[in-house]
């Protein structure tokens, strides 16, 4: 039932869906609360397309249930798209027709007057800067372009919760940003949006609480905080230099390799060619302290670099496999999702 | 993407909610996406190519080919002919309709329409709509070439527009069966095949380019019954003498039945995949 204060904006139990005998998504549980950024963090082919595709009403579940602010998707699929925007990893916009066109259609379809849609086209493109192009076909547009029409298309309706599938996969850094500026004032004025990502950086810039899915479960789920430190923080790399033009001695790696114990606390790893040094850095602040240290020991250093934890460590971590493996399956089930 | 203010979203609670949708909403939304057709059309001209050349061409080469060895002479041809030609083009050109369904399907902005609150038959009815823009295009290039040869039809202007209004709404009926195939096909060219191999028999074993009786008496049987024959008749009844017969009400029945099975059917297919 719906209480009047309703707090989750998603609630997923159990969601199953299986394309021939791939299970692309296997029980899958989430739980969105109204206002939030939530991310579903996980490689190609994980499943997240295809649960945000049964979220949206797009596939019926093959198995369990999914109610959108307390409405159900199989049995109220009609509330629930009143209560969506949907934005695809690929652009769904008409390709033959102009912006403004594409926009005015939608509003029409929504149930604006003919004014109250072309008045919407119009805001909507000046929001996301796309007045100049508004006129031309959608084929001279950029992938940047497309993928901002695409998202102000989903917000004709002004909807409460706005899913976002890969919402900056192949953009370049700077729309990038710009994208996640639009996708934080959206959150600011009372949307709730739901977003898949490939990117750990992502995530990690927006989401409040990230799921973490692989081969179609939850493997894990949490705030992006608690997310990396079960993970494991970023690493410190220490290249010792030799002395003299020489070798490097193997005195000075045991000197460098004591001092990370003493500073950091943590046991440092020796690389295999014996000139490099990593360990985990869990307080960057004595970073400096271990610098200065090594100074005093006279230790020569050539470089230093700190390495944070990618996807694939994400991944390795806690799944105990590599993300990789899983991009082959990756075609399959987005051919399969899309017939 | 500027910053202005924006406008505060309406909390998923505070909305006024309902699962169905209304006749009135269906109809709204079918007008929508015939809007979207006809934009598309607009953009894209070369796709009209089949309803206005092909009339022209296969009635000027019916007319001077048949002609002569049919009715004596092209003049008294053209009466038997314009009607069968009409009927047959604009029921070819409703095939086109379940081929470009099926393309356009394919496309992602068909997955922004079924995550919309609208009706689902909307975008089916929507094109099927606007296609009958192209039934009267060809319509219109049939009359007018008939015209140009020489045929002067007796039932004058209003029965040749009412056997026009007569031979686009029946299209429109049968063009619901090809949207069929359009929805469950694969590949747009298998609609194609599919709805060329039921078109051909309908349209060549009828009395559409000569006279029945000339035909072997098991071939008459069957262009006696297809409802292809009914339809040529009615528009040669209403475009040749303005008088409306027992053909016309067997064209709009057997249009009525057609899209009483194909609707339904059409739209439960497109669900089911969406």
């Amino acid at each position: 039932m719906t209480s009047p204060l309703n707090e989750w904006a998603v609630e997923a139990d159990g969601l199953v869906k299986v394309f021939g005998d791939n299970r692309a998504v296997d029980g899958v549980d989430l739980r969105v609360a109204a206002g939030s950024i939530y991310g579903v963090l996980g490689p190609n082919g994980a499943g997240k397309t295809t649960t945000i595709s049964m979220l949206a009403t797009l596939l019926r579940p093959d198995g369990g249930s999914a109610r959108v602010f307390g409405h159900d998707v199989v049995r109220e699929p009609q509330v629930v798209r009143q209560l969506i925007g949907v934005t695809g990893q690929y652009a769904s916009v008409d390709e033959t027709l102009s912006a403004t066109e594409n926009l005015i259609i939608f509003g029409r379809l929504l149930g604006l007057s003919r004014i109250e849609a072309r008045a919407k086209a119009v805001d909507l493109l000046e929001r996301f800067g796309l007045t100049e192009a508004a006129k031309r076909p959608l084929k001279k547009f950029s992938g940047g372009m497309r993928r901002r029409l695409d998202l102000a298309a989903s917000l004709i309706a002004q909807p409460p919760l706005i899913f976002l599938d890969e919402p900056t996969t192949g953009l370049d850094p700077r729309t990038r940003g710009q994208m996640w500026d639009t996708i934080r004032e959206l959150v600011a004025t009372g949307s709730t949006v739901l977003l898949t990502t490939q990117y750990l950086d992502e995530a990690d810039q927006l989401a409040d609480r990230i799921a973490v899915i692989d081969r179609g479960r939850v493997v894990a789920e949490g705030t992006p905080d608690e997310l990396k430190s079960s993970v494991g923080t970023s690493s410190l790399q220490l290249r010792i230099g030799g002395r003299d033009g020489g070798a490097v001695l193997g005195s000075d790696l045991e000197t460098a390799s004591r001092a990370i114990q003493r500073v950091l606390g943590v046991t440092a790893a020796p690389s295999p060619e014996g000139t490099r040094l990593t360990a985990p850095m869990a307080d960057a602040d004595r970073v400096a302290d271990l610098l200065i240290t090594l100074r005093e020991e006279g230790i020569p250093l050539v470089e230093m670099s700190v390495q944070k934890p990618t996807l694939d460590e994400v991944f390795l971590a806690i799944t105990g496999h590599d993300a990789a493996d899983q991009a082959e399956s990756a075609d399959a089930e987005l051919q399969e999702v899309r017939a | 993407m500027s910053t202005a203010t924006l406008e505060r979203i309406v909390p998923a609670a505070e909305r006024d909610l309902k699962n169905h949708t209304s006749l009135s909403q269906s109809i709204a939304n079918t007008f929508t996406m015939a809007y979207r057709g006809l934009v598309k059309i607009r953009r894209t001209p070369e796709q009209l190519v089949d309803v206005t050349v092909q009339p022209i061409i296969f009635t000027l080469m019916f007319a001077y080919i048949f002609g002569g060895a049919i009715s004596g002479d092209v003049q008294n041809y053209l009466p038997l002919l314009i009607p069968g030609i009409l009927v047959q083009t604009v029921i070819t050109g409703s095939v086109v309709t379940g081929t470009q369904l099926r393309e356009d399907m394919d496309k992602g902005v068909f997955d922004r329409f079924r995550s919309l609150p609208i009706a689902r038959i909307a975008p089916l009815s929507g094109a099927l709509l606007a296609d009958t823009v192209r039934y009267t295009i060809a319509t219109a290039m049939t009359f007018v070439v008939g015209f140009l040869m020489g045929y002067r039809p007796g039932g004058g202007l209003g029965g040749v527009v009412l056997a026009g209004l007569l031979v686009i709404g029946c299209s429109w009926a049968i063009s619901w069966i090809f949207a069929f195939f359009g929805v469950i096909a694969r590949t747009a060219s298998s609609v194609q095949g599919i709805s060329m191999l039921i078109l051909f028999p309908l349209t060549f074993l009828s009395n559409a380019f000569v006279p029945a009786n000339t035909l072997p008496d098991w071939l008459r049987w069957f262009a006696d019954i297809n409802p292809v024959s009914h339809l040529v008749t009615a528009v040669r009844d209403l475009a040749n003498s303005g008088s409306i017969g027992a053909d016309l009400w067997v064209s709009l029945l057997g249009a009525a039945v057609i899209v009483a099975i194909f609707a339904p059917l059409t739209v439960r297919a497109y669900m089911r995949r969406a």
